[in-house]
């Protein structure tokens, strides 16, 4: 029988388990402090105990608003102290809104909402948030990069910036962009020359 | 951004009707069966379905023939990517389930399977589900040298199978993996790999001469292929090499265990390592360049898979190491550096721990990186798995780590505490060894007030970590200051912002103060160097350095601008749950001098507070629970402290502006001042508190008719009565003149001013309270036997309740006098 965990019986994950895009704004619909998730994809197999194929669903989307409830708390707080006024940023000025884009960390207790603790890594661009949650051990420069490399990507080609509405109905350009830089949640090291390669892959994707 | 638009479509998806959807799914089945290759509108409505299902958080279920049919195109060959992005996501988001026939279809396409994969690892709900896809992706491994294509994924999928359930490989299968990882992470080309030239015209494809990859500076590759390589494209194993060293240390966490067959690898013998130079050397590389790493990698040739993997991994990260020292051209591949320099480290560290003999080889390499990189703050991030390294076996290789740990625990927090990255990791380097830090690394408990500088810029983010850190930084020697630290903690967030503020705008940008004239005036003072003393006493990096209590006032004056800034409200609101946290602690160690010294802190510091709103209130409170434990823990320092706590009782200032721990001091003087706690308890001693108090009552509750309403809450008057009589009953001498001050203070409970401002009931309390020990009184040895304090050790619960213990008491004996009534007068 192999170990699942290190010497010290932590688990020894080193993986990321989802991605999200959600809001950071007040909702008209929504209660105060919820967020609106625009985007999620779970890493699976995850663990999850209802067996009832409904019921896990059910569970996974409940874990996942919790998480940005979280998040969203998080990103008021940091701005909140930062003091600086946010800088409306429209379609072009993708750049200047990354700049300015306040990044946080987070660690989640077991249970909270994951059964085992995990590591929230987000990204606060204007009213939104990009969230990636990590196993506790993951890389977390690595896991900084890709994260700031997804949301650039997402700003862009989805024109978030915009008032459109391509988050919702051009999701599968961010399955195509996870299955590009994040394959089933591993964090991958790219230099300049594998990102740009990958770049190429999906602008020929996009082109279609 | 997200706009009302985006809103009102994700509702209409939402709220689709159930006879709309199932048009929906019959016009997508006929484009599906029709439609041979899908063009923009069958694009279009799978995106439409795609938000559909993925819209609510309750499933949706498809009809069975729309599904078999997204299934059986998923599976199939040559379809537009975009198609198969589309059918993946509608499969995953949806019911029914689609595992069964899809875990069989795997192994049709290697380009979709990882597509496939993606949707079987999403709806896995046990063990036995995953098997197929696990066998698929071990036979794809196989079967690669005849086939000539790999699924690229197949690592990331084996990866995320193996974290589910580590079982799942057998011992053949690991080793299978372990030597085509080996032959990935070690032997891939080091030529660019082919590109589609097309040539001319005329002369048709050429095939180029093969050209070298490069190092991230642009010098020809030095040694064998890593991530770190650049070259215009990349073959198959190179993108093999670069998903396989993105999944070492997964891999060696699970699978590099002890007890292996086989020797230890490092230590080879003679023969062998010549054996191996000879035999080992299958990479291509030129032998001009060849780096420290192959000249000097041990054989391995004749190792077990497992262990031979371990070898060539730790080549492999030795050559990184090694690699990261070079001037990147590009920005991306600095910061790829710096990645790949934590992840090496940190798979040396697995292996030295697998087997201490590598400590020896990674020494070496480890020390001169930290050499290298410890003078860069840009590096800070990096330090950490290095410390981590050192701290587990510095000791073995006899290596001093002290100077890595001053680094670790002196600079970064002092320079880079709005780091928020930073902040996290060095606080869960800290959680993850509090043990050995608190103990065998003195520097760690010293260096609390720098540690203390994270948790003040970033207190929402950090505070349950310091929860947890907070005990470890505790000892006899350093909780005093600690205390003083934690009060001062929104002071120190508020001087963290002036210092960078100070940093970021020179003397001459003073127009660039966004924040008006008060935080101007504020870092004007901060550049004082009449100040100085007092700021760097705040910023100070480690305990022990000077000691400015007596001129806190003056900070807290000029920072008092600051005081709504939201930083320090934050920073205010988890001081009260940090102090909870350390006298909780603290009592586990504290003698009777140092449970003197808090009780002395708490009573200096209750009016030497950082003001803000709301924050002294929660303080009081909080200082009141534990002061009160503190007594019941060592009751004689009523008697130690006797000095401070008459001053503080004597003052009727204190009732107005700290009422509750006024409140509850009284009542400890009234609990715990007797002989049956401290000998040194004398007649003279409970005389001076009784007159203080007296004096105190006598104050607040002057009947004139001019005089203002009480602007005091009225059990600290009975509080004040209740202990009062408790002196009196302890010397007996007083009883007289505090039944003639009881007296008094019915007439003035039933005075106009009081009753304006006090509810009836509670006027009626005072007048009760004051009739009831009054009466008491007069049989002193009665009130001697009831308001007595209570025994040590003794758990009934209305002894530790102020609001219940003497009443309920007194009602019984009450009741008991009232049955025999004539031994009273009247």
């Amino acid at each position: 029988m192999y170990t699942v965990h290190n010497k010290k019986g932590e688990p020894n994950d080193t993986m990321v388990c989802c991605f999200l895009i959600h809001t950071v704004c007040s909702v008209n619909a929504l209660s105060a402090g919820s967020s609106r998730v625009l985007y999620s994809r779970v890493f699976g197999p995850e663990d999850n105990p209802e067996t009832d194929p409904e019921r896990r669903r059910l569970l996974q989307k409940e874990r996942l608003l919790h998480l940005a409830r979280r998040v969203r708390t998080a990103v008021g707080l940091c701005h909140d102290a930062a003091g600086s006024a946010c800088v409306e940023c429209v379609l072009g000025e993708e750049a200047v809104a990354l700049g300015e884009a306040e990044f946080g960390v987070l660690r989640l207790s077991a249970g909270e909402p994951f059964p085992v603790e995990r590591t929230v890594l987000w990204l606060g661009v204007q009213n939104l948030a990009f969230s990636l949650v990590c196993d506790v051990h993951e890389n977390l420069l690595l896991a900084e990069g890709t994260l700031r490399n997804l949301a650039r990507h997402c700003m862009e080609e989805l024109r978030l910036l915009g008032p459109g509405s391509e988050i919702l109905l051009k999701s599968d350009r961010i399955d195509a962009l996870l299955h590009r830089y994040l394959p089933h949640g591993q964090l991958l090291f790219l230099n300049h020359r594998f990102t740009h390669l990958l770049d190429k892959e999906l602008s020929a994707y996009g082109s279609k | 951004m997200y706009s009302t638009g985006t809103e009102s479509l994700l509702k209409q998806a939402r709220e689709i009707q159930d006879e709309e959807l199932q048009k929906f799914y019959g016009r997508i089945s006929k484009l599906l069966n029709t439609n041979r290759d899908f063009g923009n509108e069958t694009i279009d409505s799978l995106q439409r379905l795609n938000l559909i299902v993925s819209a609510t958080k309750y499933a949706k279920t498809l009809p069975s023939d729309l599904k078999k049919k997204l299934q059986m195109l998923l599976v199939s060959k040559a379809h537009p990517e975009q198609i198969q992005v589309l059918f993946s996501s509608v499969l995953r988001e949806s019911l029914p389930l689609s595992i069964q026939d899809l875990s069989a279809g795997l192994a049709e396409d290697v380009k979709s399977s990882s597509y496939v994969a993606a949707v079987v690892l999403s709806q896995v709900a046990c063990k036995d589900d995953v098997a197929p896809v696990c066998l698929h992706m071990l036979k794809c491994m196989e079967a690669r040298q005849t086939d000539g294509q790999i699924c690229k994924h197949t690592l990331p999928i084996l990866t995320k199978l193996i974290s589910y359930s580590p079982e799942i490989l057998t011992e053949d299968q690991v080793n299978l993996v372990s030597r085509k990882l080996v032959d990935w992470l070690r032997y891939a080309s080091i030529q660019q790999g082919a590109t589609m030239s097309s040539g001319s015209f005329f002369s048709g494809p050429r095939t180029r001469q093969p050209v070298p990859v490069t190092e991230v500076d642009g010098a020809v590759a030095g040694d064998f292929f890593t991530v770190l390589c650049v070259g215009r494209s990349f073959g198959e194993d190179q993108w093999m090499n670069m998903y396989a060293f993105s999944m070492i240390r997964k891999w060696l966490l699970t699978y590099d265990t002890e007890g292996t067959s086989g020797g230890e690898s490092a230590h080879l013998s003679p023969i062998q390592i010549m054996l191996s130079q000879v035999q080992d050397d299958r990479s291509e590389v030129d032998s001009s360049v060849v780096s420290m790493v192959s000249a000097t990698s041990s054989s391995s040739r004749l190792l077990p898979p497992k262990e031979r993997l371990r070898e060539k991994a730790f080549e492999y990260c030795h050559r990184l190491i090694e690699q990261s020292d070079r001037k990147a051209i590009k920005r991306t591949d600095t910061e790829l550096q710096k990645a790949c320099i934590v992840e090496a480290v940190t798979i040396m560290d697995i292996i030295c721990k697998e087997d201490p003999s590598y400590v020896y080889r990674a020494f070496p390499s480890v020390k001169a990186l930290y050499g290298r990189i410890s003078a860069e703050l840009a590096y800070a991030r990096v330090l950490i798995p290095i410390a981590q390294f050192y701290l587990n076996h510095s000791e073995m290789a006899a290596v001093d780590s002290e100077v890595v740990f001053r680094q670790l625990f002196s600079r970064f927090p002092s320079e880079l505490f709005n780091e928020p990255a930073l902040a996290y990791e060095l606080v869960q380097f800290c959680r993850a060894n509090i043990a050995v830090l608190k103990d065998g690394v003195s520097l760690y408990r010293q260096s609390f007030p720098n540690l203390f500088k994270f948790l003040a810029w970033n207190s929402p983010a950090l505070i349950s970590d310091y929860m947890e850190l907070l005990p470890s930084l505790m000892s006899p020697n350093t909780a005093v200051e600690i205390l003083h630290s934690l009060l001062d903690l929104p002071c120190l967030a508020a001087t963290l912002d002036l210092q960078l503020r100070s940093a970021t705008y020179q003397a001459s940008e003073r127009v660039l103060w966004d924040h008006g004239s008060k935080i101007a005036s504020a870092l004007e003072v901060f550049r004082q160097p009449s100040y100085r003393g007092l700021f760097l006493y705040i910023l100070r990096p480690e305990a022990g350095s000077g000691d400015t209590i007596d001129r806190l006032n003056m900070l807290h004056e000029v920072l008092s601008e600051m005081a709504a800034s939201p930083r320090v409200m934050q920073c205010a609101q988890v001081v009260p749950v940090l102090l909870h946290v350390f006298f909780n602690n603290v009592t586990e160690f504290a003698d009777q001098k140092l449970t003197n010294q808090l009780t002395l802190v708490l009573l200096e510091r209750s009016s030497l507070l950082y003001n803000i709103n709301q924050f002294k209130i929660e303080l009081f409170r909080v200082f009141s629970t534990h002061i009160r434990a503190l007594c019941k823990l060592h009751p004689s320092l009523i008697v130690d402290q006797c000095r401070e706590l008459l001053d503080f009782a004597g003052s009727t200032a204190n009732i107005y502006s700290k009422e509750e721990l006024y409140t509850n001091v009284v009542w400890l003087i009234g609990e715990y001042l007797s002989v049956a706690h401290d000998p040194r308890c004398s007649v003279e001693l409970i005389t001076s508190f009784f007159e203080s108090l007296e004096a105190v009552l006598f104050e607040i509750s002057q009947v004139r008719q001019s005089a203002s309403p009480p602007s005091y809450p009225p059990h600290v008057l009975t509080t004040l009565m209740t202990t009062l009589a408790k002196l009196a009953s302890r010397s007996q001498d007083l009883i007289p003149r505090l039944s003639l001050s009881l007296s008094k203070l019915c007439t003035f409970a039933r005075s106009k001013p009081v009753l304006a401002c006090y509810s009836e009931e509670d006027a009626e309390e005072i007048i009760t309270r004051a009739h009831e020990l009054t009466n008491l009184l007069k049989l002193p040895s009665v009130a001697q036997f009831v308001l007595a304090p209570p025994a040590l050790g003794e758990s009934a619960r209305w002894h530790r309740d102020t609001n219940t213990s003497l009443p309920r008491a007194m009602r019984t004996i009450t009741e008991l006098l009232h049955k025999q009534s004539n031994f009273l007068p009247g």
